[in-house]
C-alpha cells in the first residue's frame, strides 16, 4: 500500500516535471542554505578549536582588564549616558597599571612548579626590513617576546638560536626571521641570513638588527584564514621583549600567556593566578587581572560559533517554511485536478484514511526529493566555501539527518491540510466534477 | 430465484432540508432485486434515477427509509463501513469509465483488491483472470490513454468484478460508446449474468437497452411508474 502510494506519487511528479521542480525549489534552497551554513560553521569551529588547542591546551591567558564595577561607579554620576562601554570610552591603562616583571617574578615564586614558563609579547608595529647587501625588502610585523613565547607557541628554528638570557635582559638588537622573509631577503639561503645585519624601518625610525635565527612557520589554518581576510601578508619578526619595550617606551605588560606544567589542572592554576593578582590589584580602582585557560576559551568560542551558526541557519529555515507553503499550494492544485480520481477511488471502496495517506505521501516525496537535492547542493556549497576560507570541510552528519527529518516533517505538516481536504470530499460530488 | 440482494423500502430523498429551496427527489420508493437478476432502471433525466443509483451504490444515504444490501443494513453504516460496503458488495461501472490515468489496465483492476487488503500476488493473478474474462488479456500493461473507449469500459467492468461483489451497478455504461462497441459491452454484461450468475443493475435512459434485461423498472418524477418483464436478451 505504502509502496503503491510512493510509486503513484513519483508518477504524478513525473507527469508534471516542471511544476514539481519549481515546487521543490523552495525546499532545495531552504535545505541547501541551512546545510551550507552548518557545514561552514562546523568546519570553522572545528578548525579554530583544533588550532587553538594545538597551540597549547596547557596555556593560560592572563589579561589586564578594566574593572566592570569600577565602570559602573564612575558612570553613576552621569546617569543614563552609559550605552554600554565601547572601546572609545574605555580607560587606557597607565604605566602604573601594567603588569610588571617584578609581579611576574613574585607570581612564579608563589605558584612554584605549576608554572613551566610564561610568554609575553609586545606588538611594536608593522614595518619593513631591508637587507644591507643588495637592498631586498620584506614586510614584517615586529613583536617583542620573552623566551617562554616560543615554548607556548610550540615554535622551532630552522637555523640559528633563540635569544639568550643576556640578550633578553639587555635589550639586544637581535631578531628572529620567518621563512617567508628569508625567501624575500636572502633567497632562502639560511646560512647567509644568520649573523647578517638588516635594517628595520618602523614609524619613520630606523634600527639595525642582527639575525640570530630563522623560525619555522606553522601552517596554522586559523592564521591563514586571518591573513586571507585581513589581506595581511607580513610575517612576524621577533625581537627581545626588552628591546620592544625600549622602542615603545613602555615598561609593563597588558597580556601574557602562562604555560602550565602538564601535570597540573590549567583551570585550577588559572584560578590561583587570578587570586594572586586580585591581591596585588585590590587597591586599583580601574583595573584588574583575569586569567583564562585555553580550554575555557575554546569552549566559549565554540558556544559563540554555535550561536552564530544557529542564528544564520534559522534565517535559512525561513526559506524552508516558504518552500513548505509552496508544497501546500501545489498539493491543493493537484487535488483539484484529480477530484474525479479521488471520487473513483472512493467509489471503489478507498477509505478516507487511505486517500489521506496517498496525498501526504505525495507531499513527503516532493519534500524528500527536494531535501535530498538541497543536501547535495548544500554540502557541495559548504565544502567549497570552507575550502575557500582554508578550513578543512566537515559536512555535518547531524545537520544532514536533521534536514532529512525536517523536510519530511514539512511534507507531513504542509501536506496534511490538502490531503485531509481530499479525504473528506463527497464521493458523489467528486465523481461528477468536470 | 433465491435471496433478496437489494431491499429498498419507502426511500425518500430530500435536498436543501430546512431551507426555502427544499426539494424532494424520491417520494417513497420501494424496490427489491433478487440474487442473479438482471434489472434495468429507466427514466428520463431529472426523474431521480441518478439519486436512486447513488443510494443503491452506498455513495449517499436516503433521508428516510430502509436499505438492506446482501443482508447488510446500509442506513446504519458509518462512513468507513460504507467504504467497505462499496468495496466488497458493489462493482461500479461508469459512463465515463473513470479509470485511474497513468496507471495501467492490470493495476486499475487490482485497485479494489488493494483497498480490500488482498496480497500482491493474489491480486495480480485475479486481475489477470478478469482481464482475460473481458477479452483484454493482450492489453494488460496498457495505460488508459492507449485504449479505445470500448476497451476502457471492458477494463472498468473487470475492475467492477474484482472483489466478486454482490451487485454490479452500471450507470449508462454504453452512453459514451458508438452502437457497435456499445453492443460488445452489453454482450459482456449478458455473459457475466449468464455465465457468472452476477446480479446486475443497469441504469439507462435508453428503452432499447432496457428491453434486453429481465426486468424493467421505470422511474418518473421520483416515483416508480411501473415494472415489466424484458426479453432477457
Amino acid at each position: 500500500m505504502i509502496y503503491e502510494n510512493i510509486r503513484l506519487a513519483v508518477f504524478s511528479l513525473k507527469a508534471n516535471k516542471m511544476r514539481a521542480l519549481l515546487t521543490m525549489l523552495g525546499i532545495i534552497i531552504g535545505i541547501g542554505s541551512v546545510i551550507a551554513i552548518m557545514t561552514v560553521g562546523d568546519s570553522v569551529t572545528a578548525t579554530v578549536t583544533e588550532s587553538m588547542s594545538s597551540l597549547g591546551a596547557n596555556n593560560i591567558t592572563v589579561t589586564l582588564e578594566e574593572r566592570e564595577d569600577a565602570d559602573a561607579d564612575d558612570e553613576s554620576v552621569q546617569m543614563g549616558m552609559d550605552w554600554g562601554s565601547s572601546d572609545e570610552d574605555a580607560k587606557q591603562p597607565s604605566q602604573e597599571d601594567y603588569i610588571t616583571t617584578e609581579m611576574l617574578r613574585q607570581m612564579k615564586d608563589a605558584l612554584g612548579s605549576s608554572i613551566k614558563a610564561y610568554s609575553i609579547s609586545e606588538q611594536v608595529g608593522a614595518g619593513q626590513i631591508q637587507q644591507e647587501a643588495d637592498g631586498a625588502t620584506a614586510e614584517v610585523s615586529v613583536k617583542g617576546t620573552s623566551l617562554g613565547y616560543f615554548l607556548a607557541n610550540d615554535m622551532n628554528l630552522v637555523q640559528g638560536s633563540f635569544f639568550s638570557e643576556d640578550e633578553l635582559q639587555n635589550g639586544a638588537m637581535v631578531a628572529l626571521l620567518s621563512e617567508k622573509a628569508l625567501d624575500d631577503l636572502f633567497d632562502g639561503d639560511v646560512t647567509k641570513a644568520v649573523g647578517s645585519t638588516v635594517n628595520l624601518a618602523i614609524d619613520n625610525k630606523y634600527y639595525n638588527f642582527i639575525i640570530e635565527g630563522v623560525y619555522e612557520e606553522s601552517d596554522d589554518a586559523t592564521q591563514n584564514m586571518y591573513a586571507m581576510f585581513m589581506n595581511h601578508h607580513a610575517t612576524d619578526l621577533y625581537i627581545p621583549l626588552k628591546t620592544a619595550q625600549e622602542i615603545n617606551h613602555s615598561s609593563g605588560y597588558q597580556t601574557l600567556t602562562v604555560v602550565v606544567d602538564p601535570n597540573e589542572n590549567p583551570d585550577q592554576v588559572a584560578a590561583q593566578i587570578e587570586s594572586f593578582f586580585a591581591n596585588i590589584y585590590r587597591n586599583n580602582r580601574d583595573f584588574e587581572v583575569s586569567a583564562m585557560s585555553m580550554a575555557s576559551m575554546v569552549s566559549i568560542m565554540e558556544t559563540m560559533m554555535d550561536t552564530i551558526t544557529t542564528a544564520i541557519a534559522l534565517i535559512g529555515g525561513i526559506a524552508l517554511v516558504v518552500g513548505g507553503i509552496g508544497v501546500m499550494n501545489i498539493m491543493l492544485v493537484s487535488i483539484t485536478e484529480r477530484t474525479r480520481e479521488i471520487g473513483t477511488r472512493k467509489a471503489l471502496g478507498a477509505p478516507n484514511s487511505s486517500i489521506r495517506v496517498q496525498f501526504i505521501i505525495e507531499s513527503i516525496v516532493i519534500c524528500l526529493i527536494g531535501g535530498a537535492i538541497g543536501i547535495l547542493i548544500g554540502c557541495i556549497g559548504g565544502i567549497a566555501a570552507a575550502n575557500y576560507i582554508g578550513a578543512s570541510a566537515v559536512p555535518s552528519v547531524k545537520s544532514i539527518l536533521i534536514s532529512l527529518g525536517f523536510s519530511m516533517a514539512i511534507g507531513v505538516f504542509f501536506g496534511y491540510y490538502p490531503a485531509n481536504k481530499a479525504a473528506k470530499l463527497n464521493p458523489i460530488d467528486a465523481l461528477r466534477y468536470e | 430465484m433465491g435471496r433478496t440482494i437489494i431491499d429498498l423500502k419507502d426511500i425518500y430523498k430530500r435536498f436543501y432540508i430546512g431551507t426555502p429551496n427544499e426539494l424532494e427527489v424520491l417520494h417513497g420508493i420501494s424496490l427489491q432485486v433478487m440474487e442473479g437478476e438482471f434489472v434495468s432502471i429507466v427514466g428520463a433525466s431529472g426523474s431521480g434515477k441518478s439519486t436512486l443509483m447513488n443510494i443503491i451504490g452506498a455513495l449517499d444515504r436516503p433521508t428516510e427509509g430502509s436499505y438492506t444490501l446482501d443482508g447488510v443494513n446500509v442506513i446504519a453504516a458509518k462512513d468507513a463501513e460504507l467504504s467497505q460496503i462499496r468495496n466488497r458488495k458493489i462493482g461500479f461501472v461508469f459512463q465515463t469509465y473513470n479509470l485511474i490515468s497513468k496507471t495501467n489496465a492490470i493495476k486499475n483492476v487490482e485497485l479494489p483488491m488493494l483497498y480490500a487488503g488482498i496480497p500482491g500476488k493474489q491480486r495480480i493473478a485475479r486481475a489477470g483472470e478478469l482481464l482475460e474474462l473481458v477479452g483484454m488479456q493482450d492489453r494488460m500493461k496498457h495505460l488508459p490513454e492507449e485504449l479505445s473507449g470500448g476497451q476502457k469500459q471492458r477494463v472498468a467492468i473487470a475492475r467492477a468484478m474484482a472483489n466478486d461483489p454482490a451487485i454490479i451497478l452500471a450507470d449508462e455504461p454504453t452512453g459514451a460508446l458508438d452502437s457497435t462497441t456499445g453492443r460488445l459491452v452489453m454482450d459482456l454484461f449478458h455473459k457475466l449474468h449468464d455465465e457468472e450468475g452476477k446480479t446486475i443493475v443497469l441504469i439507462t435512459h435508453s428503452p432499447e437497452l432496457a428491453e434486453e434485461t429481465e426486468r424493467i423498472v421505470t422511474i418518473k418524477d421520483g416515483n416508480i411508474l411501473g415494472e415489466r418483464k424484458g426479453t432477457g436478451r
